[in-house]
């Protein structure tokens, strides 16, 4: 299922355009707060009604229908959980409103391990746990669309671990359009199969997530200090003294063990601000991860940074370094360098899998 | 304590008791419409429906009850087709009773399940209403729930204010012993003859034990709206 949304609103002082195309897997609708974002994920729903609005779901209009028949599961960022019902009450509360039993109730519970709280008041919750639950409600009202506004955001980051690899097992296994607003670049990278970027009520690019995490054009759109490149790489090795080799295609890289056989796909973060670039292969250096790469561009990112964009053997890569070093060593384009990459982060793989079952 | 009371008291016990009950139960609907309009719905009128609401409480009761009478006394512009069409008249009857009983309580029932009803966040309502809940099952499921013990409390006010009506009441109905005469018009009735004072003083207490039960009971209710409505 593709979700297709086409609306205009004007508010007071500033007016949201928008046209855009969310396909099975994870699409972000990343923005400051005021870039409209909730306004568009609050169209779909039918809680807003823009000035304009075509809002296709498999090529079949919803736009007209009420909020309760367009088939959505809406995951707000306060969970909005019953306070008079018990999380059994609040998870069964779709099936019960349509008078039938609930579909996959124990496997929905299973998967985002809410069994203990079943008999729970939402009052009785930590905050994670009430969004699981709210994840689990909207699930299980047998919905054709996920939305998702900013479920994390009133998180903290222990509470953040909890919920993340639940929303990548939905990712990954609904097959469903999943509309997720945030603005937090990390969960973006970690989360989305495609990016839409939305200023000041207008979408200024939208694309596959790695393209547009890895272009430097569009890394400054996303905030520079977060900019970083998407590596699809597979696990090659458990070494005896606890790292992980992974293979790139460019070269290896040691990370801390990673859950994984040798041959499994894992998708790496590299945030541009971690990597360190020499125009020779560096000798006595405690950095285990060096990997040979050719510049492809270099473009200016603020006052005193460069964005270098880097080719790692037909993958992007991205280097953020002063203008005074990129002057010292000469870095142009088609200059063969060194990437030193001080820091990895996992982005779990999946980025195919939604799109193979969709 | 009943035991000791007259017949002619206990009459007057009783058809107070008949009296608030369906003063209490018959303007329940229409209160519940009243404060769900007043705290969810903006409309032209607003504010006019919120001053009719609210003047019993701030009118003297004799008006009140002779505005009732005008209106529902069998030549009233109410009460004449009523009585033509019908055969039903409100006046110098028990239902009168109840009728100016229910005017006079609307202000304090309408006003503690508006409140109950302003405490429900909208967003619920907006999050069933995404897992499919059409507008009257959100009500039913939702928002009812959430404001019963409001409602409860607000029913049980009206039930005291009921139980102590007096002006409206014997303006629009006046004080006929077995008809109209209920617990506040009996006692007026006993301290206007000599050697009354004791019969009074038996219905003043059994009234200040019925208000003050009223009053307990309804503010442990509106602890469990609060306890409810945080979820615990």
């Amino acid at each position: 299922m593709t979700l297709e949304i086409r609306l205009s609103h004007q508010f007071p002082g500033f007016r949201l355009e928008v046209e855009l195309t969310a396909p099975p897997g994870l699409t972000c609708l990343f923005g400051s707060s005021g870039s409209g974002k909730t306004t568009v994920i609050n169209a779909v729903a039918g809680l807003l009604k823009p000035d304009r609005a075509d809002i296709l779901l498999d090529g079949q209009p919803i736009h007209q229908l009420p909020p309760h028949k367009r088939g959505i599961g809406y995951v707000f960022q306060d969970a909005r959980l019953f306070p008079h019902l018990t999380v059994l009450g609040n998870l069964t509360y779709a099936a019960r409103i349509r008078r039938r039993a609930p579909k996959d109730l124990d496997r929905t519970v299973a998967l985002l391990g809410i069994g203990a709280l079943l008999d729970r008041r939402p009052g009785a919750l930590s905050g994670g746990e009430r969004q699981r639950v709210a994840i689990g409600r909207a699930l299980l009202s047998e919905p054709r669309l996920i939305l998702m506004d900013e479920p994390l955001a009133a998180l903290d980051e222990a509470r953040k671990a909890e919920i993340l690899p639940h929303i990548e097992t939905l990712r990954d296994v609904l097959g469903l359009p999943i509309l997720y607003v945030s603005h937090a670049l990390p969960e973006v990278a970690r989360l989305a199969t495609t990016i839409a970027v939305l200023d000041a009520g207008r979408l200024v690019a939208q694309g596959p997530a790695a393209r547009l995490l890895s272009d430097p054009e569009t890394a400054s759109l996303l905030g520079l200090a977060d900019a970083g490149a998407i590596l699809s790489a597979r696990i090659a090795a458990q070494e005896a003294d606890g790292l992980t080799r992974v293979e790139t295609g460019a070269g290896p890289l040691w990370l801390p063990r990673l859950t994984g056989a040798p041959g499994d796909p894992v998708r790496l973060r590299i945030a541009a601000q971690d990597v360190m670039l020499a125009t020779d292969r560096p000798v006595g250096l405690s950095a285990l991860n060096i990997l040979s790469a050719r510049i492809l561009s270099l473009r200016p990112a603020d006052a005193t940074g460069m964005l270098v964009q880097l080719d790692l053997a037909g993958q992007p890569l991205l280097a953020r370094v002063t203008q005074r070093s990129a002057q010292a060593l000469g870095l142009t384009p088609g200059r063969e360098v060194f990437a030193i990459v001080k820091s990895v982060a996992m982005a779990r793989d999946g980025e195919s899998a939604p799109e193979a079952r969709g | 304590m009943l035991a000791a009371l007259t017949p002619e008291e206990l009459t007057a016990l009783g058809l107070s008791l008949k009296v608030s009950l369906w003063a209490t139960l018959a303007s329940l609907p229409l209160g519940l419409l009243a404060a769900y309009a007043l705290a969810r719905w903006r409309f032209p009128g607003h504010g006019l429906l919120n001053g009719l609401v609210h003047l019993p409480l701030i009118l003297p009761p004799v008006v009140t009850g002779y505005l009732l009478l005008l209106a529902f006394g069998r030549q009233g512009w109410i009460g004449a087709p009523l009585w033509d069409w019908f055969g039903v008249t409100f006046a110098f009857r028990w239902t009168g009773a109840a009728l100016a009983a229910a005017v006079m309580a609307f202000p304090l029932m309408v006003r503690a399940i508006r409140l109950a009803i302003e405490a429900v966040d909208p967003k619920l309502e907006q999050a069933a209403a995404t897992l499919g809940a059409a507008r009257p099952v959100v009500f039913l499921t939702v928002t009812l729930p959430l404001i019963l013990p409001g409602i409860i409390a607000g029913a049980v006010l009206a039930f005291a204010k009921a139980m102590g009506e007096f002006g409206a009441t014997i303006t629009f109905v006046a004080n006929i012993p077995g008809q109209t005469q209920t617990l506040p018009t009996a006692i007026y009735s006993f301290l206007q003859v000599p050697g009354g004072e004791a019969a009074a003083w038996r219905l003043v207490l059994i009234s200040v034990a019925v208000a003050l039960l009223a009053l307990a009971l309804s503010e442990w209710l509106s602890r469990r709206v609060a306890a409810r409505i945080a979820g615990r």
